[in-house]
């Protein structure tokens, strides 16, 4: 039986010839990335505690993104903490209010097929979609990688996912992942999803991001794609020469699946989750008969607000008006997203639809930022979780939906299926 | 590890780890976020339950963030340890690294909010004195024990310190 990427990475990042699911195993941790909100504040204490420091001030990437910009003195401290932190351990690659950590990575070319990476965010799952091992951790447990440079794993099983075919009008990524949160179900703990087919293929970078980040979502260790030249492309636009065999870095053609899916895109229609879980999902067209109004449509967080997201955004709200009595914020995803938003014109089409526009940062999404919710309010949301509670007031409710269908909301001033105004 | 003893609170399928840890209470101390653990779900859990009390839980429990406080609420309440019939995987890892005691119980079912339950945690015993039932679940896995037993992942870091001079 031939090995899947992860089977391989492990195997590679563990200094083993062989490896079976199950097994127990140390990694060497290639990169690790660490926040303002469980990163220095966690982790400096317990290093004091310990008397050491960090195993290696290139590998160790810290970003800012939980807390910005400062909004009261609590954000303002944990901001000084974490920039006193770099200072004082020196690191090589801090990223200050530039945007949300794993667009950063992406953007930053700090990502390569075959890596071994800790994040101290769920979501960092997303750094996957680069042909590489990324999983979220504790800050806790990131305050041992830090100091060590390793961590024990447990070999996942894989589960494949084929997507074939093309896409309809106005369904994308978001609407694959909300639809697979219902299919698969949320609980795949210690197990890898790995993403390919034809669509998968077809995809940009920044939509296959989408799969990965919400591998999260379905409980997975994280997700996977096998690099191939779009890959490689964005890695360079990164500033990053990627190693001569980066492409190498793919399952086996008999590797050892767990399961393997099979779906097809042409099927599939744009999708909503209701509260409070994404698994909660089904047809756009079937929320729109209930006339959900409502308060706010939120275009933001490390998923839903990158530059492919605002085009969908734009798309919609080209030529039209945010419903009166609906608020639209839109929170770019990064610093250098906004820019060229702002360079292209598409900042200015959803500005003058009436939205407000926002910080780059993790924000509302976590329920940190601007934008929370009041009791009673309802929320359209292009974010990956809609636990209760997590926005905001724990009576509020939260609904998914991509880009598109969030922007349609924002229009119609209730829940509808985006694809009749696009 | 030593037996621990007290009164079951009982929850569904996937809790998830925002209503652990609720984000609008991130900037502050653990100990405040503690008080607030669950309280979307069970407002009179986290005034309410006692040091050695056990948490049994569904499906998933702990699926969603990373935010290690959603298993450090846990630890600052005194929980004795958590059952249930399956862990999301990183609330699982924090959990364990903060020496709190998680055992995979897929009879969670059999558990009544308020029965008294004795859990050993190295043995996999678990008791439910108040319906005079007894289980053996599967104890922490061996590769974790020295950490556990040694009271979490800092003491456990300590030690790995001491032992090599260095990492």
């Amino acid at each position: 039986m031939g090995r899947t990427l992860v089977q391989k990475i492990i195997a590679r990042a563990s200094g083993r010839e062989t490896i079976t699911p199950g097994d127990i195993v140390t990694c060497n941790v290639d990169l690790a990335l660490i926040l303002d909100s469980g990163g220095p504040r966690k982790i400096w204490p317990r290093l004091k505690e310990l008397g050491t420091g960090v195993w290696d001030k290139d590998k160790v990437i810290v970003v800012a993104d939980h807390f910005v910009p400062a909004a009261d003195p609590q954000s303002a401290a944990i901001l000084k903490l974490t920039r006193d932190f770099v200072k004082a351990f020196d690191i090589t690659h801090f990223y200050d209010m530039e945007g949300i950590c794993h667009v950063i990575l992406a953007e930053n070319g700090h990502l390569q097929p075959g890596m071994f990476c800790c994040g101290g965010d769920s979501h960092s799952t997303m750094g996957g979609a680069f042909g590489c091992y990324m999983a979220g951790f504790g800050a806790i447990e990131m305050t041992g990688v830090v100091i060590t440079g390793d961590i024990w794993t447990v070999v996942p099983d894989t589960i494949r996912i084929n997507w074939s075919g093309a896409f309809g009008r106005g369904t994308v990524a978001k609407d694959v992942m909300l639809f697979l949160a219902r299919e698969l179900g949320m609980e795949n703990a210690f197990k890898v999803v790995e993403y390919g087919g034809e669509t998968v293929r077809n995809m940009p970078m920044l939509e296959r991001m989408v799969l990965t980040n919400m591998a999260a979502e379905l409980g997975a260790e994280t997700g996977l794609i096998e690099p191939d030249e779009l890959t490689l492309d964005m890695i360079r636009t990164g500033g990053t020469e990627p190693a001569p065999n980066a492409l190498d870095w793919k399952s086996d053609a008999d590797a050892d699946y767990v399961a393997i899916h099979e779906f097809d895109a042409g099927t599939l229609t744009p999708q909503v989750a209701a509260p409070h879980k994404p698994s909660n999902s089904g047809p756009a067209e079937d929320f729109e008969r209930e006339k959900i109004t409502v308060d706010q449509a939120y275009i933001g967080a490390c998923v839903g607000a990158k530059l492919t997201d605002l085009h969908m955004v734009a798309s919609v709200l080209k030529g039209k008006k945010v419903a009166a009595g609906t608020r639209l914020l839109v929170a770019p995803s990064s610093k250098k997203i906004m820019s060229d938003a702002a360079a292209d014109g598409t900042l200015s089409i959803i500005t003058e639809a009436g939205a407000i526009l926002l910080p780059s940062g993790c924000g509302a999404c976590a329920g940190l930022g601007a934008g929370i919710l009041a009791e009673g309010e309802v929320c359209i949301s292009s974010t990956n979780r809609n636990f209760q509670g997590r926005m905001g007031s724990n009576d509020a409710a939260v609904y998914l939906g991509s880009p598109y269908t969030v922007a349609a909301a924002a229009v119609a001033g209730h829940i509808v299926d985006p694809r009749d105004m696009l | 590890m030593s037996t621990v003893q007290g009164k079951a609170w009982v929850f569904g399928d996937e809790i998830n780890s925002d209503v652990m840890a609720p984000g609008i209470y991130f900037k502050e101390s653990n100990e405040i976020m503690a008080r607030h653990c669950l309280e979307a779900v069970d407002p009179d859990f986290a005034p309410n339950v006692l040091p050695g009390d056990i948490v049994i839980g569904g499906r998933n429990f702990g699926i969603g963030s990373a935010r290690e406080q959603a298993a450090l609420s846990f630890r600052h309440l005194r929980v004795g340890a958590i059952l249930a019939k399956s862990f999301a995987r990183i609330f699982y890892r924090n959990a364990l690294n903060f020496g709190v005691p998680a055992l995979i119980f897929p009879e969670a079912s059999d558990v009544k909010a308020g029965d008294i339950l004795s859990v050993n945690a190295v043995s996999g015993r678990v008791e439910n004195l108040t319906r005079n039932k007894s289980y053996v679940v599967d104890a922490i896995p061996r590769h974790l024990m020295d950490m556990i037993q040694a009271g979490g992942l800092m003491p456990h870091l300590k030690n790995r310190i001491q032992k090599k001079g260095q990492i």
